[in-house]
């Protein structure tokens, strides 16, 4: 009875610290924004109140909308032209790389990145891909063209490029993890079994590999899906990002209300994309 | 005798050259910007244009002569260190919360304190700026770093929790049935053990805070961190100034990789 009081005791010192701050700075401030966003714009600010206006402009008003599935088209990009790289790249380092060390080498050299300052990361595009940028001015050098052209910067492309360039190592970690767990006896059995190395790929690995996947396309996806970074460097009108639109409303429209239920859908849909990836890298531990 | 074409082809994509191409276009596409970025630091004109006519330094020595870096700089200093602290006093204990004990609500609790690694940082902007105002409290540099140890809670407990799972649990057993209180097997047992990766994980904290803009956007006052001076000489245009400044940020980058690579490695592995 003694010894449980104890632990009862030590699990509320251990625990009284962090939950208080959970609850003070974490579920207090989603707590707020979500009652924001039933409020109402009044000039010169905001009052408050308790209608759906703000969520039906969002729905119904092109502007809004659009911006919301431009954000989810440039995100599912991202993700998919990260896993098209960082697939074969961890299945690469597991399966074709002899030694362990060189193995750790490489996976280091494709994480460290992340270390590296994300603005300068983006940044560096900016300067690469501008009208005088370093690519204009390259391909006019080696007389490739012409004259400079502006097709590079501010646009959809450039912010695909860009946001895959900072997320791509989200991508190669799960994958990575979940291509090591494999036995590698599987794959031998596979093979004994008389597929080839194509049809081993296809029925054994691919399909184990699937947790890994979810949970890289999860992350970059919801990275990119918030991000207001990259659109501001190297994205312009056509790059416009749903974040870039909520930081606007807190900012020079000053639409709290607005801006809250902004915040609230972009909530609301990854914690969606958490949920069903959770179910799913469960129904994948479960398999093997 | 000639190889039958299909053959050829079978045997180009089961050879490792395809995965080694890719594989290398992948390096590729990870570090040449980041080539471009310091070399650029170092070329003589005002604008990024390729081919670099001439080397100078003139973009460094400036970098010590601007105030308002300084200033950035020092601010940034404050902000990452003071937030790497205040999150690892939250976060270390949060992580033997969720390995030791059970309690009711555990499943939210740590939903919640993981959230903000998938979260857009946006998100953990807005709604601590709308707390913050009401409340009262005037936005600056510490409004800033509660935010940064909000958002960094997630990176302390999932590696300090990674460790912990790893330590057996006869050792803590071991501990108490030598007469030791809780606090001293903490102390004496558990600390020395998660030590690497408590170390690891707030040189990764400090390196993300330093770098940190969505929730410094939104909660500093008239305060500048370096990334936000970057950001807004970014607005005005790029300067080889700002490479330069890349240039030392990616130093500093690369001797905390090196050391916290160190500090996370398993030493039994």
């Amino acid at each position: 009875m003694k010894i449980i009081q104890r632990g009862k005791l030590a699990a509320g010192a251990v625990l009284s610290l962090p939950l208080i701050w959970t609850i003070l700075f974490m579920f207090v401030p989603y707590a707020i924004l979500f009652v924001y966003s039933f409020w109402q714009k009044k000039y010169p600010t905001f009052e408050a109140a308790f209608q759906f206006g703000n969520y039906f402009t969002i729905f119904t008003d092109p502007q809004y909308f659009q911006v919301l599935l431009r954000t989810g088209k440039i995100a599912a990009f991202v993700s998919f032209f990260s896993a098209l790289l960082a697939y074969p790249f961890a299945y690469f380092l597991i399966f074709k790389v002899k030694t362990n060390g060189t193995r750790q080498l490489l996976y280091m050299a494709v994480i460290a990145p992340l270390w590296i300052s994300y603005l300068l990361r983006a940044y560096t595009w900016k300067t690469i891909l501008g009208t005088n940028g370093i690519l204009n001015s390259f391909l006019i050098w080696t007389g490739i063209t012409n004259e400079p052209t502006d097709i590079f910067l501010y646009n959809q492309f450039a912010m695909i490029l860009t946001l895959t360039y900072v997320f791509i190592p989200f991508m190669v970690m799960p994958i990575y993890t979940s291509l090591e767990k494999i036995p590698k006896n599987l794959i031998e059995a596979s093979a004994d079994l008389g597929l080839n190395g194509f049809m081993t790929f296809v029925k054994v690995t691919l399909p184990l590999s699937i947790p890994g996947l979810v949970a890289g396309f999860t992350l970059t996806f919801c990275l990119s899906f918030g991000d207001f970074i990259a659109s501001f460097l190297v994205g312009g009108p056509d790059g416009l990002m749903i974040a870039n639109v909520i930081s606007s409303q807190f900012g020079a429209a000053l639409n709290w209300p607005l801006g809250s239920a902004l915040a609230i859908i972009m909530l609301i849909i990854v914690l969606a994309i958490i949920s069903v990836s959770d179910r799913f890298e469960r129904l994948g531990a479960a398999r093997l | 005798m000639t190889t039958p074409p299909t053959s050829r082809l079978y045997r180009i994509f089961s050879t490792d050259g395809v995965f080694k191409a890719v594989a290398a276009s992948v390096l590729a596409f990870l570090y040449a910007p980041i080539i471009v970025l310091v070399m650029f630091s170092f070329s003589d004109s005002r604008s990024l244009s390729w081919p670099i006519k001439g080397l100078t330094f003139d973009w460094y020595l400036k970098l010590f002569q601007n105030e308002d870096l300084l200033e950035a700089i020092g601010n940034s200093f404050y902000v990452a260190s003071s937030s790497t602290l205040l999150t690892l006093i939250i976060g270390v204990p949060a992580a033997l919360a969720l390995n030791r004990y059970n309690f009711f609500g555990k499943a939210l609790f740590r939903k919640l304190v993981l959230l903000p690694i998938a979260l857009p940082g946006i998100i953990t902007g807005i709604s601590m700026l709308n707390l913050f105002k009401v409340v009262g409290f005037n936005l600056s540099l510490e409004t800033v770093i509660i935010g940064h140890a909000t958002a960094l809670i997630a990176i302390i407990v999932t590696q300090v929790f990674a460790r912990l799972e790893r330590l057996p649990k006869s050792l803590d057993e071991a501990s108490a049935d030598l007469g030791a209180s809780g606090l001293q097997t903490f102390l004496f047992v558990t600390l020395p053990n998660i030590k690497t990766s408590v170390i690891g994980a707030g040189l990764l904290a400090f390196t993300l805070s330093f770098d940190e803009i969505p929730v410094t956007f939104f909660l500093t006052g008239r305060d500048n961190t370096l990334p936000m001076y970057i950001w807004s000489t970014m607005r005005r245009g790029i300067t080889p100034e700002i490479n330069a400044v890349g240039t030392l940020i990616l130093c500093l980058s690369a001797i905390l990789i090196i050391v916290s690579v160190l500090m996370l490695r398993d030493k039994n592995k």
